[in-house]
């Protein structure tokens, strides 16, 4: 396509649209199939995003810090937490260590055995949080030290629950946007169908125009234009109906998980926006293609 | 404009595994007016698709305006028809666009439908005597009303060439003697005229008004008939 012929496309000639007529199935087909990927891009995208935002979040939260479990019998618990506390405070890249109260361990249990857990009673190990600086500590080499000086204490770096966890997040996103790009060339191949049948339902429009002298930019513009406002407009409807949808999710909360997550928050909102641009401009390059295929075929 | 405006030489057309045309030499030369007749279903139709480029010839060399068609794209062709006015038995309109917009189709593709064509175009729907019907859709019109706005989108562009197809084939006698004199001027204006017919009153009604060609088409092949009939 040359760039007289993209500018000529995209101003428009409003009698030149008139050549094709404003009516037919394949309007409806193209305003229907344009309104529904559109809608079932909000929520890819939505949960895209939201996806995107619980792997940052899970990353950040459980990145800088590390737990030190302490399991020894209840008499040698407080000098090998003592010790433990002792290596950590010597060891480069912790910025703090502390041993958690039995409040806070029994606060930890409450949701799997209830709140009046009689902790003094059972043999529950003793746990040590570590914040970690930048770029954190040695793994390896802490555990040998406390392997050595704390024989009770096992490190936990959170790698083992974080890096799954992170994965499917990330998982997530990538079957949202796959999803996206799916949905983009089913739009395409939808559009390109009902362009032909448009082209092939207006062969004796097509003979008529070309009788008198115009040239395939002309009658490709015409088809091309119809069929791109027409995505325009299906896709603008579409996403503000999956907006209004993704609106009337419940808002993200602890008790709700990841669920009551799936949404748009801050600039995000701008994203659906251009969801009815996308599908003008997948409308206008598959007529487009279809058109100059279609005029090939007919000459 | 070259000496000859259209020209074959040695043209066959084949579809379907038959020949509709065969050797078929003859040339127009500017401001010239040509009868091409023949029985139904001679090749008078595809003889006039051929110079307007609407079919390619099997064989032989086609030019116009001392182009060869064979050689033309697409667009070419599309320039090409802007200087040849086309006349068809069937009009050929878009039933959704008013008379006036249909007139006024080539201007349209051509981009030349600013504001002063617009007068031009009045001005022309009133030489063919459709200037109260601006509005009417196709369908609306009758046989002869359909004729002339044809004749009237034909020659919107002030072509060199005006080829018509059966122009007379669906109006009465009254309105076939209305649009022979209409064809007339316009080769009093210096047009090429080639008027495709089965009707030899129509070309007897021409002769002492106009120096016309007469060509024939039988059994595929072109003859000279001369000037009188």
């Amino acid at each position: 396509m040359t760039r007289p012929d993209l500018r000529n496309l995209l101003r428009g000639d409003t009698r030149a649209d008139r050549v094709v007529p404003p009516t037919g199935y394949t309007a409806h087909l193209t305003l229907f199939v344009a309104g529904a990927m559109a809608f079932l891009v909000v929520f890819a995208l939505a949960l895209s995003l939201a996806s995107g935002r619980i792997a940052d979040r899970w990353a950040s939260e459980l990145a800088g810090a590390a737990t030190l479990r302490i399991n020894a019998p209840s008499e040698q618990r407080a000098a090998q937490t003592e010790a433990a506390l002792t290596v950590l405070s010597q060891t480069p890249g912790v910025a703090s260590a502390r041993a958690l109260t039995q409040e806070e361990q029994a606060a930890l249990l409450s949701p799997w055995f209830g709140p009046d857990l009689p902790l003094d009673t059972l043999p529950v190990p003793q746990l040590v949080e570590i914040i970690e600086t930048e770029p954190g500590i040695d793994v390896a080499g802490l555990r040998l030290r406390l392997g050595a000086e704390v024989p009770g204490a096992v490190l936990d770096d959170h790698t083992r629950w974080r890096e799954p966890l992170v994965d499917a997040a990330m998982s997530l996103r990538r079957l949202g946007w796959i999803s996206i790009l799916l949905i983009g060339g089913a739009t395409a191949a939808m559009i390109t169908l009902a362009a032909n049948a448009s082209l092939a339902a207006n062969a004796q429009i097509i003979g008529v125009l070309r009788l008198v002298g115009a040239r395939d930019g002309f009658i490709a513009g015409a088809f091309v234009r119809r069929f791109t406002y027409r995505a325009l407009f299906g896709a603008s409807v579409g996403t503000l109906l999956g907006m209004t949808g993704v609106l009337l999710l419940p808002e993200a909360s602890d008790a709700g998980g990841f669920l009551t997550g799936v949404g748009f928050q801050g600039k995000d909102w701008v994203l659906p926006v251009l969801i009815p641009i996308l599908g003008a401009t997948v409308a206008f390059f598959a007529t487009w293609a279809a058109a100059r295929r279609k005029l090939k075929e007919l000459s | 404009m070259g000496a000859r405006v259209i020209e074959l030489e040695n043209v066959s057309y084949t579809y379907g595994g038959g020949e509709l045309l065969s050797d078929v030499s003859v040339h127009l030369q500017p401001g010239s007016f040509h009868f091409l007749t023949g029985p139904s279903g001679a090749g008078k139709t595809t003889l006039l698709k051929l110079c307007y480029g609407a079919l390619a010839p099997t064989s032989g060399r086609l030019s116009v305006f001392d182009q060869d068609v064979s050689a033309l794209d697409r667009d070419q062709l599309a320039l090409l028809r802007r200087r040849v006015g086309v006349v068809h038995q069937d009009c050929q309109f878009l039933d959704h666009m008013t008379l006036a917009e249909n007139v006024a189709l080539p201007l349209m593709v051509s981009g030349r439908a600013e504001s002063s064509e617009q007068d031009n175009l009045t001005e022309l729907l009133g030489w063919v005597g459709l200037g109260s019907r601006l509005e009417a859709l196709p369908p609306e019109l009758s046989g002869g009303e359909r004729q002339r706005a044809a004749l009237a989108r034909a020659v919107i562009l002030s072509p060199d060439v005006v080829l018509a197809d059966e122009p007379t084939g669906n109006v009465d006698w009254e309105m076939s003697q209305r649009l022979l004199r209409l064809l007339i001027e316009l080769n009093r204006m210096g047009k090429t005229v080639l008027i495709a017919t089965h009707d030899l009153s129509l070309i007897r009604a021409a002769k002492s008004q106009v120096q016309a060609r007469v060509l024939r088409i039988s059994q595929r092949k072109l003859q000279l008939a001369g000037a009188d009939l």
